[in-house]
């Protein structure tokens, strides 16, 4: 019965998903912060852009982000992201589109936490006399990135699941694999349950973990 | 300006801001030309490439309406079912009896752990497998389908935290003057609940139209990013102007829902009926285990 999976190499394909999920990951928790700190800054100009990039990158399909790096970036502009072969130009170019849409709710959920943290807790500060940089070290930032823990991690389960979009544009991972497999193997049910199961390994503890940080961090008021 | 972060501002603090301002600018201007000039290079520029959105309406009537008309018969049909869909779910996962709670919680937390494009090639597979529908209609119906178990249940989660975040009072209330838990639900809770949760709601309903696009890229549905596809490739590769025309479509689309939920959350909280509360999209998931995420999905 589960002969056919010797044929396809589907570790392989989650796989590609894992490395993915993380690599946007990391650029979006990188691009978003600086979003966030520009949308939260005293600088009308830049909390102007940091706002009109979350309302603008929101408000657009995943999907035709990461088309449109295909399609458009690389074969009309001939941006390849430094690759030369099509299975690595794809895979950074999906990457390059994760962390674009993904960042605008990094900035989000790093934003509501600040949002979070009463001014009082600020005023107090100041008015005891600590500095700026001590006013955000010591008390508005810890406070805010214990409130982030549970809406980041929100934003990181759905970018795991969002990383079966690069299929769009043929990089081979898990849904692409799964696609594969039902169009030439007659065991759907089957195989919708194996890569059913591989996401919900793979979202379900990453959701209890964080979540139970989240509420173990969180700032009780 | 004050704000936690930082306190109104100085003579110093303000020469630093245009300073910054400057900087900024002068990245941004680089970045720009940056693009025009790449832009340019590749002559995507070029008024032949844009004219035809402008002068004729050709592009529209043939592309850009068949393809949105999909888009939203798509989306209208799956908010239609998932919304009884999620609220019914939602309640049976707040059931007194396990039998019902339980199941219902494992279907629940199941679907929202998925990602919908994954529901959308099982239900293209199951549709041409074990029924008869025809293969001009597949498409449509496997969109439909994702889009429903997925957002159902994401919904049900919506609906569950806005009841549960309903003082307790009310519920108590409603028992101590002898309401049976169905009067309870139906006149007590829900009403006041439905209020807290709009806001949310609407915002999922954003994801569900931003996902029928996972339809046409993988799935050969003819909704608006398909038939804008096939449109680059009929007026000579313009790439670039076709998914301009296409994304502004969306954000408008989209911009007029979330200016709506923000509108209605305005008007609940000064509502006299509502209890104050609103529910954000992120508490709802804040309220599940396995949160799928900020305006989330695919």
């Amino acid at each position: 019965m589960f002969d056919f999976l010797e044929d396809y190499d589907l570790l392989g394909a989650f796989w590609t998903t894992v490395q993915l999920a993380v690599l946007s990951a990391v650029g979006s928790l990188i691009w978003g912060t600086l979003l966030a700190a520009m949308r939260v800054g005293p600088v009308p100009l830049m909390r102007g852009f940091g706002t009109a990039y979350v309302n603008i990158v929101r408000n657009i399909p995943l999907t035709v982000i990461i088309l449109f790096t295909s399609l458009g970036l690389s074969q009309t502009l001939g941006i390849n992201l430094g690759a030369d072969d099509f299975e690595t130009i794809n895979f950074r170019l999906a990457v390059l589109g994760l962390i674009l849409y993904t960042s605008a709710f990094v900035c989000e959920a790093l934003r509501s936490g600040i949002n979070t943290v009463p001014v009082g807790q600020a005023e107090a500060a100041r008015a005891i006399g600590l500095s700026f940089g001590q006013v955000l070290s010591l008390v508005v930032l810890p406070q805010a990135f214990r409130s982030s823990v549970v809406p980041l991690a929100n934003v990181l389960i759905a970018l795991i699941k969002n990383t079966t979009v690069a299929a769009a544009i043929g990089v081979a991972e898990a849904a692409l694999l799964m696609k594969e497999m039902i169009e030439n193997e007659a065991q759907l049910l089957l195989i919708s349950a194996i890569i059913a199961f591989g996401f919900v390994v793979l979202t379900l503890p990453t959701g209890l973990i964080l979540g139970w940080v989240g509420k173990k961090v969180a700032v009780k008021r | 300006m004050s704000s936690v972060l930082y306190d109104a501002q100085g003579p110093r603090a303000k020469r630093r801001n245009v300073l910054f301002t400057a900087v900024f600018l002068v990245a941004l201007a680089a970045v720009l030309w940056w693009v025009f000039s790449t832009l340019d290079e590749k002559g995507q520029l070029e008024w032949a490439k844009w004219e035809m959105f402008f002068t004729s309406s050709e592009p529209w009537s043939t592309y850009i309406w068949p393809g949105l008309e999909n888009t939203l018969k798509a989306a209208a049909l799956a908010m239609i079912i998932a919304l009884p869909l999620g609220a019914v779910l939602g309640i049976a996962r707040l059931s007194d009896h396990a039998w019902v709670r339980v199941p219902v919680g494992i279907v629940v937390e199941f679907f929202r752990a998925i990602p919908v494009l994954v529901l959308m090639i099982f239900g293209l597979a199951l549709f041409s497998e074990y029924t008869n529908v025809s293969s001009d209609d597949r498409p449509l119906y496997a969109v439909v389908t994702g889009l429903v178990l997925y957002n159902a249940s994401v919904l049900a989660e919506i609906v569950r935290a806005g009841i549960l975040a309903l003082p307790k009072g009310q519920s108590e209330a409603a028992m101590a003057i002898g309401l049976r838990k169905g009067q309870l639900m139906r006149s007590i809770l829900l009403p006041q609940a439905v209020t807290t949760m709009l806001p949310a709601i609407v915002s999922q309903l954003v994801v569900i139209l931003k996902d029928t696009a996972l339809g046409g890229a993988v799935l050969t549905f003819p909704e608006l990013l398909a038939s804008a596809n096939t449109m680059s490739g009929y007026y000579g590769a313009n790439t670039i102007a076709s998914f301009t025309v296409v994304a502004v479509i969306y954000i408008a689309l989209n911009f007029a829902l979330t200016t709506f939920a923000s509108w209605l959350e305005r008007r609940l909280r000064r509502g006299k009926k509502s209890t104050g509360a609103v529910l954000k999209a992120d508490d709802a998931q804040v309220a599940g285990t396995a949160g799928t995420g900020a305006g989330g999905a695919t």
